[in-house]
This record gives C-alpha cells, structure tokens and sequence, in this order.
C-alpha cells in the first residue's frame, strides 16, 4: 500500500515540458498551440510549452507574445534566441529552462499532432520507458501528402537503417517523441552530427547506452503551411550518417 | 563491437567455410557432385536478398498508410482554431 501511495505521488508531481523550436512557423504557431492545449487540458497532465524561436524574420515571437497572453506565462514560456543556431542547441536551450520532468520534442509544423501525446506518457506510465517515440511505419501510424517516390526513398532508407544499425526502434528520423529529461540531456551530451540526422543518432545512442524505447504509431501529415524538405542533400547527409553510426556503434 | 565489426564477423565466418569448401580443404562426395552450386551459392544468395528487399520494401511502399482521416480531422479542427483564437483575440 505504501509503495501505491508513494507511486501516486511521482505520478501527480510529474509535469511535462514540450519543447517547440520554431522558425518561421507564424501561420501553424497558433495552431499548434491551441491544439495542444485543447489535448493536454482535456487529459489533466501538468504541462508547459516552451516556444524557442530563432529570431524568425516573419514575426513568430510576436506572435508567441500574443499566445502567452491569451493562455498565461506558466504555460507558454518564451526563450527565444537571436539567429538560427540548429536544432541540437535548441534542445538543450529548451532543456535548461524546462521545470517538467518530462521532454517532448516535436514540430511546430502541423505535422505532428497533440492528440498523440497523451498517448506517450500512458505508455511511458505503463512501462516506465526512457524514450517513448512517435512511429509512422508501425500499425496505424502513416504520412499523408507523400508521393510514391517519396515513400519508396522513405521506406528504402528504413529497409537498410533496420538492416544496418537494428535500432530498436522502427522511426529513426521522426522528432515526435517524449523523453525522461536527464537522458534526454545525456543523449544530447553523447550525440556528434547536426541537422536532419540528429534525431536518428539520438536513438542509436539510446541503444548504446541501453535505454528503455517504447513506440506509439502516430500519423503524419506532411506540412499545411510552407514547404517539406528532402533534397539530396538530405539524402547524402542521411547516408554519411547512416555509415558513421555503423562503424562506430 | 560494433555493428559493422559484427558484420565483419559473421561475413568472415561463411567466407572460411565456403573457402574450404571450394579450396578442397574439405572432402566429401557430395561436396565434389555440387562444386557448381557451391561455388555460385553467394551470388544465389545476393540475388535472393537482393529480392526479398525488393520485395519488402515495395509492399511496405503500397501498404503505407495515407492517413486521409487524420489529414480531414486536422483541416476542420485549424478551422476551428482559427475561430476560437479570433475570438481570444489573437490577430495574425
């Protein structure tokens, strides 16, 4: 009985962070926002958004400030930086003034929806997972707005990423996930590349260092607003990073 | 050790014994009545992944779920959004 009630009290103090790098993202900003909260009030966890733009020129920070009045400072807090300086820093820019126990990470782009993040934390809950990750090639989890040459590059890269690293995890290049906040900042401490890969060598290095993964299949729906990326430069990066993580993890 | 110092490995491994098996090291009846197949067994087998990929990775490409569902849930609730935050007051 006293481990239920000592487990109920973790339980009530937990509180999660959810980290929204922003750039240029004024027209999906407010969305996000609203749908995130509209989710997270409606299941009763302790949250925060924080807002970490990087001085976008399209006036994003306005409206943040205007966000911050409507729903209050303790829950959208705003630590904006002053130029672009990648997502990598962002994190650990967000992680420095997260008072949550909890990290989520996820796009600001419409792309990943809220409603999976009660999700997340009752599988986390359940099994007392590290890292819990979005998946879109999992059960009902799937993209919308992609062709079939960007799904052939999508599912041929996760063929031979499986093959080559067995991650444990079938979305490597997905954002969406929610970390316990000290192994998130240890996963950032342990991980090398920049950019577009990062997430993927985040979860290869959850693997090295023997980190509990549970996974949520989610859907995906590519941008409302603004323009997808995938280039060849993608490509490259992805397969520079792919053989790095293969020779030295 | 890492992934690719294990692959090293297991290739390493099948090497050894299909050298000794083509190199004579080994000697069988049925090793000699089967030198073609034995020799041409690791393309055989390349040709065999290399379908199997395929194969995979097209039925993963045409089962992949397109989320139109989600896509029309989404569109309606920005609507809504858009609404209740002019209505909060927020101009953007």
């Amino acid at each position: 009985m006293a481990a239920t009630a000592s487990d109920s009290e973790i339980t009530k103090s937990d509180k999660y962070s959810i980290l929204l790098p922003t750039y240029n993202e004024r027209e999906n900003l407010p969305i996000i926002i609203w749908l995130i909260v509209k989710y997270l009030d409606n299941s009763g966890y302790d949250y925060e958004v924080i807002i970490i733009d990087d001085g976008s020129p399209d006036g994003t920070l306005d409206i943040a400030k205007q966000l911050q009045k409507i729903y209050g400072s303790s829950k959208i807090v705003l630590r904006p930086r002053e130029k672009k300086l990648g997502l990598g820093t962002a994190y650990i820019h967000g992680i420095k003034h997260a008072t949550g126990n909890f990290i989520i990470i996820m796009d600001a782009d419409l792309s990943h929806h809220p409603k999976f993040i009660p999700k997340f934390i009752e599988l986390q809950r359940q099994h007392d997972y590290d890292v819990v990750s979005g998946t879109r090639y999992r059960e009902d989890g799937g993209v919308h707005g992609w062709d079939f040459k960007r799904k052939l590059i999508s599912r041929g890269a996760n063929f031979v990423t499986q093959l080559l690293l067995r991650p444990g995890a079938s979305d490597l290049t997905g954002s969406f996930r929610l970390y316990k906040k000290d192994i998130l900042q240890k996963l950032i401490d342990s991980c090398v590349s920049k950019g577009y890969v990062f997430q993927m060598e985040m979860i290869i290095r959850a693997r090295q260092l023997e980190y509990t993964i549970g996974e949520v299949p989610i859907t995906f729906v590519d941008r409302v607003y603004g323009e997808s990326k995938l280039g060849g430069s993608e490509i490259v990066q992805f397969a520079k990073a792919l053989l790095y993580l293969f020779a030295t993890t | 050790m890492t992934k690719l110092l294990e692959w090293v490995s297991v290739f390493s491994a099948l090497f050894a014994v299909w050298y000794s098996l083509i190199g004579g090291y080994v000697k069988h009846p049925l090793i000699e009545k089967n030198m073609t197949l034995i020799l041409i067994s690791p393309l055989i087998f390349v040709i065999l992944f290399g379908l199997y990929a395929v194969t995979v990775v097209l039925y993963r490409v045409f089962t992949f779920n397109n989320c139109e569902a989600a896509a029309k849930e989404l569109q309606e609730e920005i609507k809504e959004a858009k609404k209740d935050l002019h209505e909060k007051g927020l101009r953007w």
